[in-house]
């Protein structure tokens, strides 16, 4: 007798025309970008907008500044949504559901408008504003907009969601009983969030993490209204670049070196990852 | 158990968590909130809280035809990629969920990657891909860029749904003699419908808000909304655009119940 046909699985093929569809309009568009990259000045291939990109103190500062900017916005979203995500997975019921809403909503709704609140908030005539004069804290209006506290805040605000859902996923997965058993073994509350909360969220908080990261340093929007003409980061940088310059092979030199740098960041944090694993098994 | 370093303990414990979680769920809703009430204004500018309360900029949002024009145009192009991903996007879904072959990881990580990757030096690339082959930005070049970022969310969604499916049921239906295309129509496709439909509903939005990819590939025959905002937002503080995010918030949130009822969509997200 002949073993029956799989039926559970299908035929990889039905995945062709997706493939071909990203084949053509994703991996074409990034090798046409390349190609652009190597394109000298003077017309010759080779790598001298590499060279101009990496020779600049100013093109690498705005680099640095956009790496670091994530890192501020991920740390954010790490201290104020760990504790959230951690409320609405114990919780259960009503809670879980005002949880899952208030991150579900400005997932949901766009980028611009989340923005735009933020410099309603932080105007001078805005919300934090007329609160400090009002306590009589200030006597003028406090420059917050365009300022990289705001920014940051902002960004945190915008991203946060990102980081939530992955970290309840995480946590949810937790089984409860474990925290009992830390518990009767004598272990406080601080202790077994360190030793069996942390380590076992670990897969959900470096996916949020990288997603995090990712969406704050890509944020042209936030980054433009917020941030303003005085902070200059990756993507505004690479927009002057193509669109008012029209100076495209630097361009494209520079979102290669973008892309990067992003790439390697993400893989950092894998890695990371992958050790404080291997640590909390120890 | 109940000795005072352990009371201390589990007091500052439970204050550090609540105090931090209801800081984060002030941050996540205020924005919105703060951005209703100021729509209702009767003032010129953005000042909070309102002098007084009026309907003028919902007035005055009737009559701006270029919210119009940029708001018919970003459903367009949602519409045509919405369908281009499902179409698209379930097929590969099919293809790579149940497949623990390297190729067919290889291909997932593919189609997952344009979520991690910034957007924007995607829609340069775009760009100057499209411009290499002499094609002129329009709806198409629109429809074909937004598509590539918006397949992730159909895959993600759909081999989440065909990941909790009973291979046994694939296996009864065959046993007793359905054809396999059969038993995709009536058992799988049914099954997973609801993953397909949230899928669908993220691929919408992620279009409908796109920034990233319009930004290079539209132009003033095809004006996006999104851009459109940022653009009224960078020249001047508008009102109009408060009262424009009101209507889109509550529209979002009707939206949102819907899905809820129809696919248990935060049961999908968690």
């Amino acid at each position: 007798m002949s073993p029956l046909p799989d039926v559970t699985r299908y035929d990889l093929r039905l995945a062709s025309p997706l493939a071909l569809f990203f084949a053509a309009f994703f991996v074409a568009p990034l090798a046409a970008l390349v190609a652009l990259s190597l394109r000298g000045a003077d017309g010759g291939f080779g790598l001298s907008q590499y060279a101009a990109f990496l020779g600049d103190r100013f093109s690498l500062g705005v680099l640095g500044s956009t790496l670091w900017l994530g890192l501020k916005v991920t740390a954010v979203c790490l201290v104020l949504g760990f504790p959230l995500a951690l409320v609405a997975t114990r919780a259960g019921g009503w809670v879980r559901g005002v949880v899952i809403l208030a991150v579900l909503m400005p997932l949901l709704t766009s980028v611009v408008i989340r923005t735009f609140a933020w410099i309603v908030i932080l105007g001078r005539q805005g919300v934090v504003n007329s609160a400090l004069s009002g306590l009589g804290l200030i006597d003028a209006p406090v420059r917050m907009l365009y300022a990289e506290g705001g920014l940051v805040a902002a960004l945190a605000q915008v991203q946060m969601p990102l980081m939530v859902l992955p970290l309840m996923t995480a946590l949810s997965r937790i089984e409860p009983s474990l925290w009992d058993a830390s518990e009767a073994l004598g272990a406080g509350r601080w202790r077994t969030f360190r030793r069996v909360t942390l380590p076992l969220s670990l897969p959900g908080l470096i996916a949020g993490a990288v997603l995090t990261f990712a969406a704050a340093i890509s944020g042209f929007i936030t980054q433009s209204l917020i941030g303003g003409g005085q902070m200059l980061f990756m993507p505004g940088y690479i927009y002057q670049q193509a669109i008012a310059l029209q100076n495209w092979p630097f361009a494209a030199a520079m979102s290669v070196v973008f892309l990067v740098a992003v790439l390697a960041v993400i893989l950092a944090f894998n890695a990371l990852g992958r050790l404080a694993r291997g640590y909390a098994q120890t | 158990m109940s000795r005072p370093a352990s009371i201390l303990d589990r007091l500052t414990f439970e204050a550090a968590v609540a105090l931090l979680a209801v800081a984060a769920l002030v941050l996540l809703l205020a924005p919105t909130v703060i951005v209703l009430v100021v729509s209702f204004t009767d003032g010129l500018s953005l000042r909070f809280p309102p002098p007084g309360f009026s309907l003028r900029w919902y007035g005055e949002l009737w009559e701006a035809w270029q919210l119009h024009f940029a708001l018919a145009n970003s459903l367009k192009v949602a519409a045509f990629s919405t369908v281009l991903s499902v179409v698209l996007g379930v097929l590969g879904a099919l293809a790579v969920a149940r497949s623990a072959t390297l190729s067919a990881k290889l291909l997932d990580s593919l189609f997952l990657s344009p979520l991690i990757l910034p957007g924007l030096a995607f829609g340069l690339s775009s760009l100057m891909f499209f411009s290499l082959l002499g094609w002129p930005v329009s709806v198409t070049t629109l429809v074909l860029g937004h598509t590539v970022v918006c397949v992730p969310f159909v895959v993600r969604n759909t081999v989440a749904a065909l990941t909790q499916l009973q291979p046994v049921l694939l296996e009864g239906s065959a046993s007793l003699g359905a054809s396999r295309l059969y038993t995709l129509r009536r058992i799988t496709l049914p099954l997973i419908r609801p993953g397909i439909l949230s899928g669908g509903f993220l691929a919408f939005m992620a279009s409908f808000d796109n920034i990233p990819v319009s930004l290079f590939l539209r132009d003033a025959a095809t004006d996006m909304l999104p851009i459109r905002m940022w653009q009224d937002l960078e020249g001047r503080l508008d009102v109009t655009i408060a009262a424009l995010s009101g209507v889109l918030i509550v529209a979002t949130v009707a939206v949102i119940a819907v899905m809820e009822r129809l696919t248990g969509l935060s049961k999908r997200l968690v």
